[in-house]
């Protein structure tokens, strides 16, 4: 009962850091159809963020705390920047930005090994999250607490923002019909670049999250890009629910597996159960229906 | 002389004039060490051509070459291992007591079957994944991340297939220390020469195949199917034949690539066949022109011949040129070099314009890039 239990909460953590990840990428493909390979060495910067601010303060936990809107920032301002200098101009052939964002994000890793260096480097655990805590007659590590109540907060905090404000409106609208929506007076331009404000900025926060599980290093984002590709295509793109169910399953099922064969097969098993999924359901888990044929 | 301008034999002399360089150029004036280097990059050439054939006239935007490359050097590696130890013995990095080998290890030991797995292994493999992603209309972003995760997960299973207690693959070491190429030295500089020849004809066979499909009625059909699956299928055909066959073949010419690079190159390993290997494969085929027939070659030879000049000097630079690359060529020249005509004709139109006088018609280059994945969002 305890390895049970230890293992599906080590996949919910496991699959609140693919949430994180994956939310961003949802938002962004499911509006816009740009596949941004470097979402990863956003993540990256997130984290190196988390390690430079920590730096700034003498209290572990100020920084750590302060380091999440400051990493939510320097990923949104990254994205931003990639929209306005290159996505724009490559809306019409949305496969290509996959080959364009790769190579931006082969630059940015060299860039933070140049700066920071090949080690990894670890961002400190305030006292307050070491050691386990116990819930329901079970220890669990209260960084891995901490990474799934981020991770909870976020998607609440997301989805008011898609249901409630009027950003999400327009959101919405956008992913359902460009073109009406573009006709009903929605700047569509404005509109995908705020998108991919937050979409990137919800990769900082995914890099936070990240730094209180492992260092982070040049290749962090390498690690967790693929993984979070998947859960894009498995739960679905323009919806919320389907990331985090995607999310959450996934994360589990590598858990469940690493336990019983090794990482490596655990990886190899669940792409093959991908593809025997998108066998009943090529659309993913939830889609939103658009009249264009497909 | 009515003959050379005919249309038929001014087709050929393309490859006319690529065989005289690769067969009496080059070895006439390259040293066997710089020959050897540009073996390598043939083999690039090769996996190049399928990828101009998938991506460059299906639209198939496919991230997992290097798991059709690792297949093919894998089956030539293991045969080339078995075949140095010698009939009855386990391959020298298998630990000593290994006295029985399973099946699909034992059957590398025959050379014919050898020869056919490195087609057919990757041929079938590309097969499942494309039925399993094309009939079921999985395309577009879709397949590229699948066929990306496939190439993760091959990475992977060669080293696990390495970590377990036989040993089969070496794991992340790979395989290497050849003797010999079926019962050829390995050493002897007259047999590199000849390896040489064999990528350079395979290549150009490659390339011939591939200009015969491009100017069929199938070759049609799969440009059609990157316009426009839809139009396709109302017109009664069903696009994801069209399309697996063209990502069939291209992945029996990357095996047919990694099959030839193990005897050139003398190692084989996991970070040959992984995520950013496969990536790497498509920056040639985009510089040179995705869209043509001697694009991928010219581009593919060109860009491995820059990455071991500037990588072995300078490892972080050539990281930094190969993400430019990516960027500049992609975002502003998707039709590659070989679309540089028309993009400078383009530009002096847009200038003419400016000054009042009559521009040419503008040359689309971006048209028949375009893929349907916008329609579905």
């Amino acid at each position: 009962m305890d390895v049970v239990v230890s293992q599906i909460f080590t996949g919910l953590s496991i699959g609140s850091i693919l949430l994180l990840a994956a939310i961003g990428l949802a938002l962004t493909f499911g509006q816009m159809g740009v596949i941004n390979m470097a979402h990863g060495e956003f993540i990256m910067a997130g984290g190196y963020t988390a390690f430079v601010v920590q730096g700034l303060f003498e209290n572990a936990g100020v920084g750590l705390l302060l380091s999440i809107p400051v990493a939510f920032l320097v990923g949104g301002l990254l994205g931003v920047i990639l929209e306005m200098t290159l996505l724009r101009r490559m809306y019409h052939r949305p496969l290509d930005t996959l080959l364009v964002t790769y190579g931006v994000s082969l630059i940015l890793q060299q860039l933070a090994k140049t700066i920071f260096g090949t080690q990894g480097k670890s961002v400190e655990t305030p006292t307050w999250l070491q050691g386990p805590i116990e819930l329901f007659g079970f220890d669990f590590p209260k960084t891995r607490v901490f990474v799934l109540v981020l991770a909870v907060v976020t998607v609440v905090g997301l989805s008011m923002l898609l249901k409630a404000t009027s950003l999400g409106r327009r959101i919405r609208a956008t992913v359902q019909n460009r073109q009406l929506a573009e006709c009903s007076g929605i700047s569509t331009r404005s509109t995908d670049r705020l998108t991919f404000f937050v979409g990137s900025g919800l990769a900082g926060i995914a890099g936070v999250a990240l730094t209180q599980l492992a260092p982070v290093n040049a290749s962090v984002g390498q690690a967790y890009i693929i993984n979070a590709f998947l859960v894009v295509v498995v739960g679905g793109i323009g919806q919320i629910k389907g990331a985090v169910i995607a999310a959450f399953v996934l994360g589990i099922g590598q858990a469940a597996l690493e336990k019983i064969y090794d990482a490596s097969l655990a990886r190899i098993l669940i792409f093959v159960a991908i593809v025997l999924f998108l066998q009943l359901r090529p659309q993913g888990i939830f889609n939103v229906r658009t009249r264009s044929l497909a | 002389m009515k003959f050379l301008t005919s249309s038929r034999f001014s087709a050929f002399v393309p490859f006319l004039l690529a065989a005289v360089v690769l067969f009496v150029l080059a070895p006439g004036i390259l040293s066997d060490f710089r020959l050897n280097l540009l073996a390598r990059y043939l083999c690039f050439a090769i996996v190049a051509v399928g990828i101009g054939l998938a991506w460059g006239s299906g639209g198939m935007l496919t991230l997992g070459q290097g798991v059709f490359f690792g297949l093919g050097a894998y089956a030539m590696g293991l045969h080339m291992k078995l075949d140095d130890a010698g009939p009855g013995r386990a391959p020298d990095y298998m630990p000593p007591t290994t006295d029985w080998l399973p099946g699909w290890i034992e059957m590398f030991r025959s050379g014919p079957i050898t020869i056919a797995a490195i087609v057919l292994l990757p041929a079938a493999v590309a097969l499942v994944l494309g039925l399993a992603t094309f009939k079921r209309k999985v395309r577009g972003a879709y397949f590229a991340i699948l066929s990306q995760a496939l190439a993760a997960a091959f990475a992977l299973l060669i080293i696990v297939l390495g970590s377990q207690s036989g040993n089969y693959t070496n794991g992340t070491n790979g395989l290497s220390n050849f003797r010999s190429f079926f019962g050829y030295d390995l050493n002897d500089p007259v047999n590199q020469r000849m390896l040489f020849y064999l990528a350079a004809g395979f290549l150009l066979v490659m390339v011939f195949i591939a200009r015969q499909l491009r100017n069929s009625r199938y070759g049609e059909l799969l440009r059609a199917c990157q316009s426009s699956e839809e139009r396709v299928r109302f017109l009664g055909y069903d696009p994801a034949n069209v399309k697996v066959v063209a990502y069939v073949i291209a992945a029996a010419m990357a095996g047919i690539g990694g099959a030839l690079f193990v005897p050139i190159v003398g190692i084989i390993t996991p970070m040959d066949v992984g995520v950013a290997p496969s990536i790497a494969m498509l920056i040639g085929v985009a510089i040179g022109g995705r869209g043509t027939l001697w694009g991928p070659v010219i581009g593919a030879v060109g860009v491995a011949w820059a990455q071991s000049t500037l990588s072995e000097q300078f490892p972080a630079f050539w990281t930094y040129v190969q993400g430019a690359l990516f960027i500049v060529v992609i975002a502003f020249l998707p039709g590659g070099l070989a679309s540089l005509g028309s993009v400078i004709r383009n530009a002096r139109g847009w200038w003419d314009d400016k000054r009042g006088r009559p521009a040419e018609p503008p040359v689309a280059v971006t048209d028949d890039l375009k893929t349907d994945v916008g329609s579905r969002v």
